[in-house]
């Protein structure tokens, strides 16, 4: 570092800093109140910025990027509607607890609260699902604001966070120092869980005749997926992951029982409601797990492992909780496990697995695999062959997102993006495209439906700008698939305006968009069209499946409903 | 049941809209709430009450903890405490009432703090259910203006809520 004092404008200083946090990528959209910073970008070449082309996009492709490679996403945004674009990826990222910084920018201070153009209580906005947020009012505190920005969004629970700086804070000059840490003494996330509590859960994990492994988000958000596989591995319990936590463990694995909660499999339900003790980690109990509260698991002693002390105890009451860091304390818990693992019931174990077995053999994911009309499930499996297991799938919202969760068998943390809290419609390809950008030699593949991918179907021309050769699945029913479905189940069949008439023709649509379409109708020409557009490595393949628009995905535990009590597909539905 | 809370917060804008926009996102009940800094110009001191089951009551602690401006929460039913309130009192008083008001803010320990030919106004403080207990003795036709600071708080004894 040189010792003469550098001074930088705000907008330098911005460039600058993100530079010392060792930003490669900048996700954003340009207008009034950023043009400063804008220009400053221009006379550089060491952060790159992509152009999206709505801010929509630019959350989303800085979270899919965040999610694949566990680096904070960063979006830059222009005042006002360039911000409030930006709201609905910025609570996407919150709910699923991704780290973002996301910069936008403001009107000059001085003209603050008088409804100035392109005007907006950015703060106020995205108070509600962000992380932290900071207003900068003065060009001295922009560096160690964006330090703390970027601290505080990958700490502790990750999350997003908003700084808004006012287009003459990126005028105005100042010493650039960047900090080297943060010190905030109202912010001290746990990292170490306390080491009685650790004790105590290893002693009711051993004694358990009948456990349960359930594992979520958390473990992919601290890196603890080896963690995880020692700790089951010592235990040889049976596991199941959560929406957001598939991956972290290898769904190959003989101790994986698959996906949990709404459409989960029979067996990891099961196991759930007849547990004895139930080893929670780094997952939220979320109520699209849980099904009713109050039949959830009602024979079972629960630990909780998590680092957000308000995740415990909040929607179902435990036994031991332990707060801290997922990585930290399964670390500290798999070295007091191995020299307890004598005190593990095998007998028990072994009645327990058997009995897993008998709920295993239901086959709950059956589907008709003879049909000629193109199934789904089937095109999702298909892409699981052909990519060996190993692509980067992204998905949107709705049944499609369910298919791609129970059939893509994922082994590998951060290999699968998708919106599980919020629930994003328009997620999938712009998420994709952030994730093709952190890995440009990886397969990444966008699994959607015709009613998602028309929410953000512009980001089309970002992948052509920046040369972005995903392959877009799209499951094309002509429906929004999983409205449909509970239209017919919950409402006799009165499927309001959930048939999307009028669409596009997506093979045109990607045609102009300068891409390469592609439409299969038959079960026959699945295999060939999905090697095709695997094999044209540096195009952009949109294919546009054709398929069942009756099916349904199954099984599922109904609003209201307990987890043991799954529909399954009507032929197979149990006595 | 009924909780006092205090907080210590960086005595920063905005903080104040995340603790009372936390209250109604998650739905939690707020009674009332008051803040005003400290001996140290960068800390606030907030006290809110709420009502809630145990279940709430800890959920609101915890949220209140995430808070990045939030240095300390403290449930101050967790100990013997010490709650104060005060109150103006506007009050119409002519003739045989101005003495009736005046035995009245004596026996309630309050003070007139300004008078007029036609009013009185009184400063009580105490506990709630004093100052209800006032505003139900006097003639509630009586009443020209009422203006309530919400409780502030503190624990008994050696124990300090400091950072």
């Amino acid at each position: 570092m040189s010792e003469a004092k550098e001074i930088l404008r705000g907008c330098e200083i911005f460039v600058r800093a993100l530079k010392d946090e060792g930003v490669e990528h900048v996700f954003g959209y340009p207008g009034g109140a950023v043009l400063h910073i804008y220009d400053a970008l221009y006379s550089q070449n060491e952060v790159e910025h992509v152009l999206v082309r709505h801010e929509q996009g630019a959350a989303h492709a800085a979270d899919g990027y965040a999610r694949a490679t566990g680096r904070p996403g960063v979006v830059l945004v222009t005042s006002g509607p360039g911000v409030t674009n930006a709201v609905t990826g910025i609570a996407t990222a919150y709910m699923d607890s991704i780290p973002l910084v996301v910069f936008s920018g403001q009107v000059p201070t001085k003209l603050i609260g008088n409804d100035a153009f392109q005007e907006v209580d950015a703060v106020g906005i995205t108070r509600p699902c962000v992380k932290h947020n900071f207003l900068v009012e003065d060009v001295r505190q922009l560096a160690g604001t964006i330090k703390k920005a970027f601290h505080v969004a990958m700490s502790g629970r990750p999350g997003p966070v908003l700084v808004d700086i006012p287009k003459d804070v990126t005028d105005a000059a100042c010493e650039y120092v960047y900090p080297e840490a943060v010190v905030m003494r109202s912010y001290r996330p746990s990292v170490k869980g306390h080491p009685g509590q650790i004790r105590r859960a290893a002693k009711l994990i051993c004694a358990a005749k009948r456990p349960m492994i359930y594992s979520g988000g958390g473990v992919i958000l601290s890196n603890a997926d080896q963690e995880l596989i020692e700790f089951t591995k010592i235990l040889g319990y049976p596991i199941t992951n959560t929406l957001m936590g598939l991956g972290a463990y290898p769904a190959s694995d003989r101790q994986f029982v698959g996906m949990l909660g709404m459409h989960g499999t029979y067996e990891a339900n099961m196991g759930m409601h007849h547990c004895d003790v139930l080893v929670a980690i780094g997952a939220r109990f979320d109520d699209r797990v849980t099904g009713e509260l109050d039949q959830f698991c009602p024979e079972a002693q629960i630990v909780h492992i998590d680092v957000d002390p308000s995740s415990i105890s909040k929607n179902v009451k435990v036994d031991v909780p332990i707060v801290g860091n997922v990585k930290h304390v399964l670390a500290d818990l798999n070295a007091v496990l191995k020299g307890a693992k004598d005190k593990i019931d095998t007998a028990a174990l072994r009645a327990w697995w058997q009995q897993i077995k008998t709920w295993q053999g239901t086959d709950c994911l059956a589907y008709d695999r003879n049909s000629e009309v193109i199934k789904p499930q089937y095109v999702i499996e298909k892409l699981h062959e052909l990519t060996h297991g190993e692509a980067y799938v992204t998905s949107d919202v709705g049944q499609h997102q369910m298919w791609a969760a129970q059939f893509y068998k994922f082994d590998k943390p951060r290999r699968w993006i998708n919106s599980g809290g919020l629930g994003t419609m328009g997620f999938g390809l712009p998420a994709a495209l952030g994730v093709k950008m952190a890995f440009p030699g990886a397969t990444v593949a966008c699994v959607t439906g015709e009613a998602s991918l028309v929410m953000c179907i512009q980001e089309l021309s970002t992948c052509l700008q920046y040369d972005l050769p995903i392959k877009i699945i799209n499951l094309n029913n002509r429906y929004m698939g999983m409205v449909r479905q509970w239209q017919e189940f919950f409402y006799e069949k009165r499927y309001s305006h959930s048939y999307m008439e009028a669409l596009p023709d997506f093979v045109k649509l990607a045609e102009s968009f300068g891409h390469v379409g592609m439409r299969v109708e038959k079960t026959a020409d699945v295999e060939t069209a999905l090697e095709e557009a695997l094999a044209l490595k540096d195009r952009l393949v949109l294919i546009d499946f054709i398929t069942d628009q009756s099916e349904n995905v199954y099984p599922m535990i109904a609003a209201g409903k307990g987890q043991h009590e799954m529909h399954m597909a009507p032929a197979r539905e149990l006595a | 049941m009924r909780h006092i809370i205090s907080l210590l917060m960086e005595n920063e804008a905005g903080a104040l809209s995340r603790v009372a926009g936390l209250f109604s996102a998650r739905a939690f009940n707020i009674e009332s709430l008051t803040v005003a800094p400290t001996e140290d110009a960068s800390v606030s001191r907030m006290t809110i009450v709420t009502t809630g089951s145990d279940e709430i009551i800890e959920q609101i602690t915890k949220q209140l903890n995430k808070l990045l401006d939030v240095i300390k929460v403290a449930d101050l039913n967790e100990g013997e405490h010490i709650e104060r309130e005060l109150m103006l009192i506007k009050l119409a008083a002519q003739d045989e009432a101005r003495e009736e008001i005046k035995r009245l803010v004596d026996i309630f320990r309050g003070r007139i703090i300004d008078v007029t030919e036609t009013a009185y106004t009184i400063e009580i403080t105490g506990a709630g259910d004093k100052l209800d207990a006032f505003i139900k003795a006097v003639d509630a036709g009586a009443i020209l203006e009422l203006v309530r600071s919400g409780v502030s708080g503190i624990a008994r004894g050696d124990k300090a809520i400091r950072i």
